[in-house]
């Protein structure tokens, strides 16, 4: 399992960097949840979120009104993810944590670090597909740069 | 300092307000560090004694904290002896005074410098000089309103009251957000790449809301179309859009953006719809109402998520937006959730606020070589300032600059007020 976990990750990161907006949606189950927290709010206890979605329906919606609706800074991500460490739960849940770095390059060609911090994921196989089932994003980055449009 | 405004209703602000570094300077002296009252947070915020934050009024860094009688104080953050930053938290509670690390200076929770390590001197050696005042040392203290729970500071010992500088206008819409105890749910920060008034403008810029933040036209929270209009005090220095949920029919929203390209009125549908539910909680009926408080502070509701955002400048080219999201304390759990799924509208991933950022850089970028062009700002009129009825207006924006010209001493010849 240890093997599917690395690869979803990849993925994870890499459907997000190249623009496959839609297909990331696709590595959620249903009833899953994709919360983006700041650090700052989570070390004074505050239930704040600066994205929550709490199923996959409101995910789709952040990304048709991403690519449909809102209007947003022009660039290029690109996610580094660290090692992982795994802790299974049970025969078929996993919980898995990483941190990231998330450098955003504009069309100009200029970069820079966007948004540092943690990942939190629960994954479970559906389908005999491992998916997420729930991510909380832990930003340490609390200033975001501008606006934050595509997910972390 | 000489302005040509060609105009003497503000309908034209020359670029180079927007990057010249004496004029921020300027603006900090004489707006932040001036008679304004600027925006500063709730009293929510520091609801124990101990309790503290730090914060900005301009780019001047200081402290809000409760203190041993139960008062609340706000003094420059920067230690009297050598200009340390004294407090280095956010927030938190102390039961202890502050200290300065440097060399250990103590400072009471109301801000007087109380303590010198060996002031005295050792074995009759060194020391503070004998007439070494310690309370004139102490940092600056700013003055402290708390009108029904939210917090306003002042640098003057010169201000007119707080009632006096909210009037009427800014009295009942505090009174409306405040009507009972609120909850603090977070925060969120932006960093904006462009000059601090282009967000007091945008906050006053009703004409761009339903055209750059597309969502809320496609999805029907706001159009022009609604009932709605813009209000603002005597002096035009504050102001308030506002609008009534479900105000107009499709049929006019549909032929007022029939021909405006880039909006899309087609009402898509959300697969979960719960973002856009609206719970009726004022009496007043409105699902939009934004106060903006001159020069730093707004409060904003858009259906049932509740804010306010402090203006940061940090440079004539750089801001940060500071959001504090609340509800009330007799919220029940599913409000509660409601407000937090709500905050999926506002911050810097807001469906119908993360677009500003952009716009405003835009505008940064592409205006700071060409410093003695001027902008436009004649929708919905030119000459005199007055609260309107509809929403296609830059009106208060002049408002704005009105206020902005008379603190500075600059206003233009025969200008509007």
């Amino acid at each position: 399992m240890i093997t599917e976990i690395n690869s979803l990750i990849a993925q994870y990161g890499l459907l997000l960097d190249e623009d496959r907006l839609e297909e990331w949606v696709e590595l959620f189950t249903e009833d899953s949840q994709y919360k983006v927290v700041t650090r700052e709010n989570k070390i004074m206890h505050l239930p704040a979120a600066v994205i929550w979605c709490d199923n996959k329906n409101m995910i789709r919606d952040r990304i048709h009104s991403y690519r449909h609706v809102n209007e947003h800074n022009l660039h290029w991500d690109r996610h580094i993810i660290g090692p992982l460490r795994i802790n299974p739960m049970s025969a078929t849940e996993w919980q898995v944590q990483a941190s990231y770095s998330l450098f955003q390059t504009n069309l100009e060609g200029r970069s820079i670090l966007f948004s540092v911090g943690s990942y939190d994921f629960k994954m479970v196989v559906e389908n005999n597909t491992l998916k997420i089932n729930y991510l909380e994003v832990v930003s340490d980055t609390a200033s975001f740069e501008t606006l934050l449009a595509t997910p972390i | 300092m000489k302005i040509d405004w060609s105009r003497n209703d503000y309908s034209s602000i020359p670029y180079f307000l927007y990057h010249d570094e004496s004029i921020y300077q300027e603006e900090m002296e004489k707006i932040f560090r001036g008679p304004c009252w600027s925006f500063v947070g709730f009293e929510a915020e520091v609801p124990n004694i101990g309790d503290f934050r730090t914060s900005w009024i301009g780019d001047t860094p200081i402290v809000v904290s409760r203190s041993d009688d139960n008062s609340i104080h706000a003094f420059i953050n920067r230690c009297s002896h050598r200009g340390a930053q004294i407090v280095r938290e956010p927030s938190g509670n102390t039961t202890q005074d502050h200290v300065c690390i440097y060399h250990r200076w103590c400072y009471s929770k109301s801000g007087e410098l109380v303590g010198i390590p060996f002031k005295r001197g050792l074995k009759g050696e060194g020391g503070m000089p004998k007439d070494f005042d310690m309370k004139a040392a102490s940092p600056k203290k700013l003055q402290l309103a708390n009108y029904h729970g939210v917090l306003f500071v002042t640098f003057s010992n010169k201000s007119e009251t707080i009632e006096d500088y909210l009037g009427e206008f800014g009295r009942s819409l505090i009174k409306r957000f405040m009507h009972k105890p609120i909850k603090i749910l977070g925060y969120t920060r932006q960093m904006v790449n462009g000059n601090w008034k282009l967000y007091a403008e945008n906050l006053r810029d009703t004409y761009h809301a339903s055209l750059l933040h597309e969502f809320f036209v496609t999805y029907g929270v706001d159009r022009a179309t609604q009932k709605g209009g813009v209000m603002m005090d005597e002096r035009h220095r504050h102001n308030m859009n506002y609008a009534f949920a479900s105000s107009d029919t499709q049929a006019d929203a549909n032929k007022a953006y029939e021909n405006i390209s880039g909006v899309n009125l087609d009402r898509m549908n959300l697969s979960d719809s719960k973002l856009l539910k609206y719970i009726r909680e004022f009496e007043d009926g409105m699902n939009l109402a934004a106060p903006t408080f001159f020069p730093n502070g707004i409060i904003v509701q858009i259906n049932n998520s509740l804010a306010c955002r402090q203006i940061r400048p940090k440079g004539p080219d750089s801001f940060e937006i500071y959001q504090t999201l609340f509800g009330y304390e007799d919220d029940s759990t599913e409000m509660l959730r409601h407000r937090l799924i709500s905050a999926n509208l506002v911050g810097p991933a807001g469906f119908v606020s993360m677009e500003d950022g952009e716009a405003i850089e835009l505008v940064q970028k592409s205006t700071k070589n060409d410093l003695n062009s001027h902008n436009i700002m004649e929708m919905g009129g030119r000459g005199e300032i007055k609260n309107l009825e509809h929403r296609v207006t830059e009106t208060p924006v002049r408002g704005f600059w009105s206020y902005w010209a008379e603190l500075m001493g600059v206003e233009a010849k025969d200008g509007v007020r």
